[in-house]
């Protein structure tokens, strides 16, 4: 469905991705872990375009979309959730979830509206709230909301868990898995707490220095020695 | 909620009030203290070291008020509870008060206060409200900072006034021209332009401000220069033109066509609803802009690019329509001051002007649409009030600027009403919020 191949990116004079290999099938929960720093987020955002790839190829449903501007690559059926959940902070919530919509040129407006309100209560509690008076957490299933209103195929996520409490890391981990299963969206996901990350998904890959240097079974990964040392004992 | 009471101890109070006092010296001596008078055909220099004095004394007794009273005021944002109260009221407060100036806006030519340089004054404020509404689109939804937004004002303006000299169209032909020359310089600056952001933006619109401005100015063969072009043909009402003729059988004018006497006044007031349709036709269609996913993706835009990019918001055409947009209400501005001036020349299309309207945007509170029309109200109408004041009009004027940027410094209104709503507020129940 998707697939890197080769993926080198240059960011000015730093090497950022050096030549990653990688693939996501229809269905799956795909996730990528790594230290800071490691390359994972500018892998996430190259998929769309934003950095673009210097060298190698990006395939989606056997198209290149290596060379497209990011507006198009999403047109496609891929959405992102960007590090950092971006929310419109002077905008509702309303408008932000339909500023989601733009992929869409026919859009069923009312019906996304509510599955996304059907998959996050709180949403809909708040719909006349500004973005940004919202919690973390809630910005973060505004985030997400805001993304599937798009009617995506892959939702990309750049560390949904980050700065949030436990209770709400598990309960946005929930809702990704339910996308998943009930929604047929193919998730990759970018984390740092890899334990959640791998319990939750299908694969994995470790990324390192800008390479792939593990990739496998979630759960052949959680046994892995090299990944309990490097990120898993301690840490959890 | 109690006020607590926290003292001041009297020496820094003091030390306070003399700083402010000492402040106000420095700035009154050379603006009161010293006086030019003519007299007997050349200039002497008079002192009023006593007006000096006096002033000193009063911001020193202001500010030892000010700040002893300040100390009994509670702490700003205390209670939010109060705050959301006071801005749902004010909301509610702001509509009505839009209602009534819709209302004053209609009727004003027909008012017993109203003479020929009240319909003046009201025609130039709303010019400046219909340029602030234009440039709003661009600064205040799309948050693309422009500084030669003159520019699109005097492309329509000469647009109008060259396509009626040479080729003698009429107004209501040259009009949507003159909007649709300026919206396609607005596309035209707008593309080198895409990737400026903030400062950056500003400088490079600064100058295409300038560039243009110069180009009228040196063009002469076309512009005319310096000397601008005059004989702008005025507007007809709908081809009767608004002239002193005295035709027997046929109607030639607009006092014949309504059975008037012939009055100048005529014109002026045409002039007036001219402008005031104009205007609100660039609010309405903004207002209507604003529910449409384009104008949500201006705003998406202003608020943050990155998120606006990887939900597939096409950044190029969503600035450039922006622009296009903002440019088409500039340029209708500009036509409509060309016919009524009857003449223009670049003098009228400086920077000053751009500077005005951004700030018309700025005070008013980014993006609010009745905080235009306060903001041009107060802009335009204080200079014009002030006349009264002489030589401290300017001094006044700038006073009030720093004090109401001191007040409210993000502008008079600067809360964000939501676009649209789902569902009915229940009036009853307290809706959350």
């Amino acid at each position: 469905m998707l697939s890197l191949a080769h993926v080198h990116v240059y960011h000015g004079p730093i090497h950022a991705l050096r030549g990653v290999d990688l693939s996501v099938e229809m269905g799956e929960i795909v996730t990528l872990i790594g230290a800071n720093g490691a390359g994972k987020s500018t892998l996430l955002m190259s998929i769309c375009g934003a950095p673009r790839a210097g060298r190698g190829r990006v395939l989606w449903d056997g198209e290149d979309i290596t060379d497209l501007p990011s507006f198009e690559i999403i047109r496609r059926g891929i959405a992102q959730v960007p590090e950092g959940r971006r929310i419109f902070s002077r905008m509702s919530v309303l408008e932000n979830l339909l500023v989601g919509a733009t992929p869409l040129e026919d859009g069923q407006r009312e019906e996304d509206l509510q599955r996304v309100f059907a998959l996050f209560p709180t949403l809909k509690d708040r719909q006349h709230q500004r973005g940004g008076t919202l919690s973390g957490g809630e910005q973060q299933m505004l985030a997400i909301g805001r993304a599937l209103m798009g009617r995506p195929r892959l939702l990309l996520l750049d560390e949904p868990s980050l700065g949030l409490a436990p209770r709400l890391v598990q309960r946005i981990f929930e809702i990704i898995e339910a996308i998943n299963r009930e929604q047929n969206v193919t998730v990759f996901l970018v984390e740092q707490n890899a334990y959640h990350a791998l319990r939750l998904a299908h694969r994995g890959y470790v990324m390192a220095n800008g390479r792939i240097v593990l990739a496998g079974e979630s759960k052949a990964l959680l046994a892995n020695r090299e990944v309990r040392a490097a990120y898993l004992e301690g840490g959890v | 909620m109690s006020f607590s009471h926290r003292p001041i101890n009297p020496a820094d109070l003091f030390k306070d009030a003399a700083l402010a006092a000492l402040m106000a010296l420095i700035l009154a001596l050379p603006l009161i203290g010293f006086r030019s008078v003519a007299e007997g055909g050349q200039l002497a220099l008079t002192t009023r070291f006593d007006w000096v004095g006096i002033g000193v004394a009063g911001v020193f007794l202001g500010r030892l008020v000010l700040v002893y009273a300040s100390s009994f005021w509670p702490p700003s944002g205390a209670n939010f509870a109060l705050a959301e109260a006071v801005r749902e009221g004010m909301s509610r407060y702001v509509m009505a008060l839009a209602g009534m100036g819709l209302l004053l806006a209609l009727l004003l030519p027909f008012l017993p206060f109203s003479s020929r340089y009240v319909i003046d004054v009201a025609t130039g404020l709303l010019i400046y409200i219909m340029l602030g509404w234009g440039l709003n689109i661009v600064v205040g939804l799309a948050g693309l900072l422009d500084l030669g937004y003159v520019a699109f004002y005097a492309m329509g303006a000469y647009s109008y006034a060259l396509l009626a000299l040479q080729f003698d169209l009429s107004f209501w032909i040259c009009l949507p021209l003159a909007g649709l020359f300026a919206g396609l310089l607005g596309i035209v600056l707008g593309f080198p332009v895409l990737r400026l952001r903030g400062d950056y933006l500003a400088i490079v619109t600064l100058g295409f401000g300038e560039i243009i401005r110069i180009i009228l100015l040196n063009w002469y063969e076309i512009t005319g220069g310096p000397d601008g072009l005059s004989g702008i043909p005025r507007p007809s009402f709908f081809g009767l033109p608004f002239k002193p003729t005295t035709g027997e059988h046929e109607i030639s004018a607009f006092h014949q066509a309504f059975g008037l006497e012939f009055s100048g006044l005529h014109r002026v007031i045409f002039l007036y609803y001219l402008i005031l349709c104009l205007a609100l036709i660039t609010n309405f269609f903004t207002l209507r802009l604003r529910k449409l996913p384009l104008g949500r993706a201006w705003e998406a835009l202003r608020e943050d690019e990155i998120a606006s990019r990887s939900l597939g918001i096409n950044p190029r055409n969503t600035k450039l329509t922006a622009f296009g947009i903002g440019a088409t209400f500039g340029g209708l501005a500009g036509a409509f001051f060309a016919t009524r001036q009857g003449f223009i020349s670049p003098e009228s299309f400086t920077f000053v002007e751009s500077a005005t309207i951004l700030a018309i945007v700025v005070l008013g509170g980014m993006g609010s649409q009745i905080g235009v029309v306060v903001a041009a109200a107060l802009l335009i109408l204080l200079p014009e009030f002030g006349r009264e004041l002489e030589e401290f009009r300017m001094l006044v004027f700038g006073a009030a600027m720093v004090l109401i940027m001191a007040w409210r410094p993000r502008g008079l209104l600067a809360n964000r009403e939501p676009t649209l709503r789902l569902h009915r507020r229940d009036r009853r129940g307290g809706e959350p919020r």
